[in-house]
């Protein structure tokens, strides 16, 4: 393996990063559901790369990613339904439009 | 395969090891399929046009060259010169994208199938997992175009056909994975060898190869599935807006699809490049192994094709909701009872001590598993025509208006 | 004169390295465009793109099976729910004011210094890499795991998968006839 694990581990903390600040910065519910897919992306890669470099005969680590794979898809469906339930009551899917609760 | 690689080692070329031996022949053998399926479309055409002509007792192209036979190139010249226009207000990179995503994705499928004993273009261990992620890289060009065309029609047309193909996608998984169980593995090389001698699928599995094969003919988008083409609704769909080679490389995208599930059914139903009784008993030489079963092969793929071809020239378009009906209430249910029955009687006959089973066991589970299929097929058809007799009667009911004396539809 | 019949090209060109740069730049592109692009149609193309390159990751780490999963469930199946709820959302009125609310000069430093305390902490640990190569029949030991020492979670994924199912379909049911909840 000619890569060392850091450079994997740097990718994923990109993408990490990548991902919370579209988390906290998009304007748009279904931009801020596609961040939250690259954090679980990132995440998955830092699972798969540990696995390989520190403990490839485990199953250990492709469990979790597979777990995380399936809640994402989960989690993806019912934010979905949620956006779209949202966007027929109220025709907009800005989040800062969504201040009915606001003081 | 090897022996090419080997071939191209022994050539000693400097800097060239087995490792670049390998990648060269998968890049020769790519560049022969990349070629051969859109060039077989040619050959397509002319047939079905030839032999949907024939069923409605007509004659079909009979001007371009000797029996109508370049009447193809004749489409692909025209496809060529029509003028290509864009819409001032599409999106341009999805525009342009959409049409080359879906040949992409339909020429893809063909890395995975054994053409021959030893002749396969990439050996995955997970082939049936890899066929099930093309069809949905399909799905995303239909989207891709529809939406970027910026005409309502065209998204409403690419909705109706995403929801078509993501619901057929589901019947066939299923039966992917029943052909897993009872193979034991996901590879194809696998599959087609545990098909030897008489055991097809088709033979052993009829329900479960229907399934398939009617999941799979919708997925395509042929008729009777044909949303897509439907000329007489919805303009044309979600390629309302493209034209030139653009539309033509949705045709050819969909011509090779078609090729490519004939191909799928042929190896994962119907035993691949096995001919009963002469391959794989070990008594002809390797070469002419592998191009008997490269031939039976094709006769194979070339019966699902007339098959399809025949689809299209007899039955009439089905309608939206009634695809999803049939698609939701009766392949899905059907499926998964088939799956569930399937998997124990697979645990029934391959008791766990057993590294290779007798031959008794093998026949058995062979004559269980068709008996299995046959029932949960014959239940279903009786759950299925008593329901339908139940709503027929309710609106004899409700359309009398009177107690109806006898039940009409008896 | 250096023997050359003995040369071959993996020890001349760093294949690893080149497939690794391509598809660092798949994902990474992808993921800046989900996150700094205009349109929100883009930000779903760039994510897809950024799905393909993480797919091509796991096959470079010898997951095979979890790449082509991967395929299958994003890019089959989250991609285009995704697609779909963007384009029943139909928010073209967004373009005009950007699609940075007003807090991304507070967050993009934050952000930054999160991903350089993330970098500091992973530099500086020592981690144990050990050169056991990976099982041949991955596949089988996934499964025989499913079933076996990880039953629990399977089952719970399996109900979660339902209920989201359910709760999905009930939650983008068309409600015109009931009144407001």
């Amino acid at each position: 393996m000619t890569i060392d694990l850091y450079w994997w581990l740097f990718v994923s903390a990109l993408l990490f990063s990548l991902g919370v600040y579209g988390a906290i910065s998009r304007r748009n519910a279904i931009g801020i559901l596609m961040s939250v897919e690259l954090i679980l992306n990132a995440v998955n890669i830092n699972f798969v790369a540990f696995w390989r470099y520190t403990a490839p005969g485990d199953v250990a680590g492709q469990m979790f990613a597979l777990t995380v794979i399936a809640i994402a898809a989960a989690e993806a469906a019912v934010g979905m339904a949620i956006v779209i339930a949202v966007y027929r009551r109220t025709r907009t899917v800005a989040v800062e439009e969504l201040d009915i609760l606001k003081n | 395969m090897q022996g090419i690689v080997d071939f191209i080692v022994s050539l000693n070329i400097p800097l060239v090891d087995e490792g670049i031996a390998r990648l060269i022949s998968h890049v020769i053998f790519a560049s022969i399929i990349a070629v051969a399926a859109p060039a077989s479309l040619v050959i397509l055409t002319w047939l079905e046009r030839k032999i949907i002509a024939r069923i409605q007792n007509r004659i079909g192209p009979n001007r371009a060259g000797p029996f109508g036979l370049l009447q193809g190139f004749a489409d692909m010249v025209k496809m060529f010169t029509k003028e290509d226009i864009t819409p001032a207000a599409a999106d341009r990179v999805p525009y342009n994208i959409a049409p080359g995503l879906s040949v992409i994705s339909s020429i893809m499928a063909f890395a995975v199938i054994p053409f021959a004993p030893g002749f396969i273009g990439a050996e995955l261990n997970v082939g049936v997992l890899y066929i099930i992620a093309i069809g949905g890289l399909g799905v995303l060009a239909i989207l891709m175009g529809g939406w970027a065309s910026n005409n309502k029609y065209a998204l409403l047309g690419a909705f109706r056909v995403v929801a078509m193909l993501v619901t057929y996608e589901i019947p066939m998984i299923i039966a992917l994975v029943i052909v897993t169980m009872v193979t034991g593995s996901m590879s194809l090389q696998d599959i087609v060898a545990a098909q030897s001698g008489l055991n097809w699928y088709a033979f052993s599995m009829p329900l479960v190869f229907l399934i398939f094969f009617i999941a799979g003919v919708a997925e395509t988008g042929r008729s009777p599935f044909d949303l897509i083409e439907a000329e007489s609704e919805i303009i044309a769909g979600f390629h309302t807006e493209y034209s030139g080679i653009k539309f033509g490389m949705f045709m050819i995208g969909e011509y090779v699809h078609m090729f490519a599930l004939a191909f799928f059914t042929a190896v994962l139903f119907l035993g691949g490049w096995q001919i009963p009784f002469v391959t794989s008993e070990g008594y002809l030489p390797v070469w002419l192994e592998a191009i008997l079963g490269f031939i039976a092969l094709n006769v194979k793929m070339g019966l699902f094709v007339f098959i399809m071809m025949w689809f299209r020239g007899t039955l009439p378009r089905f309608r939206i909701d009634h695809l999803l009906d049939f698609c939701w209430k009766f392949l899905v249910p059907v499926s998964i009872v088939l799956m569930i029955a399937v998997a124990i009687v697979v645990k029934l006959f391959n008791p766990v001590g057993l590294a290779t089973p007798g031959l008794l066991l093998v026949i058995g589970e062979f004559f269980a598993l068709l008996i299995v299929n046959v029932g949960v097929g014959g239940a279903a058809l009786f759950f299925v025509s008593r329901a339908a007799r139940q709503g027929r009667n309710k609106t004899l009911r409700s359309v009398t208006a009177v107690d109806a004396p006898a039940p009409a539809s008896k | 004169m250096p023997d050359l019949s003995t040369v071959v090209l993996a020890d001349l060109v760093p294949l690893e390295l080149i497939v690794f740069i391509f598809f660092t730049l798949c994902t990474l592109l992808g993921g800046a465009g989900v996150v700094f692009s205009r349109t929100l149609f883009h930000s779903a193309l760039s994510l897809i793109l950024s799905l393909f390159g993480v797919a091509g990751y796991y096959a470079l780490l010898s997951a095979g099976f979890l790449a082509v999963v991967q395929l299958m469930v994003y890019v089959g199946a989250i991609a285009i729910l995704i697609l779909f709820a963007i384009m029943f959302s139909r928010s073209n009125n967004q373009p005009e004011k950007g699609q940075a609310n007003h807090q991304w000069w507070i967050s993009l430093p934050v952000t930054a210094v999160l991903f350089l305390i993330l970098m500091f902490v992973i530099g500086s640990v020592e981690w144990p890499v050990s050169d056991v190569a990976p099982p041949d029949d991955m596949v089988e030991q996934l499964g025989m795991a499913f079933l076996g020492s990880y039953l629990i979670p399977f089952q719970v994924i399996g109900v979660l998968l339902s209920v989201a199912l359910i709760g999905g379909v009930i939650l983008a049911r068309d409600r015109v006839d009931t009144e407001e909840m």
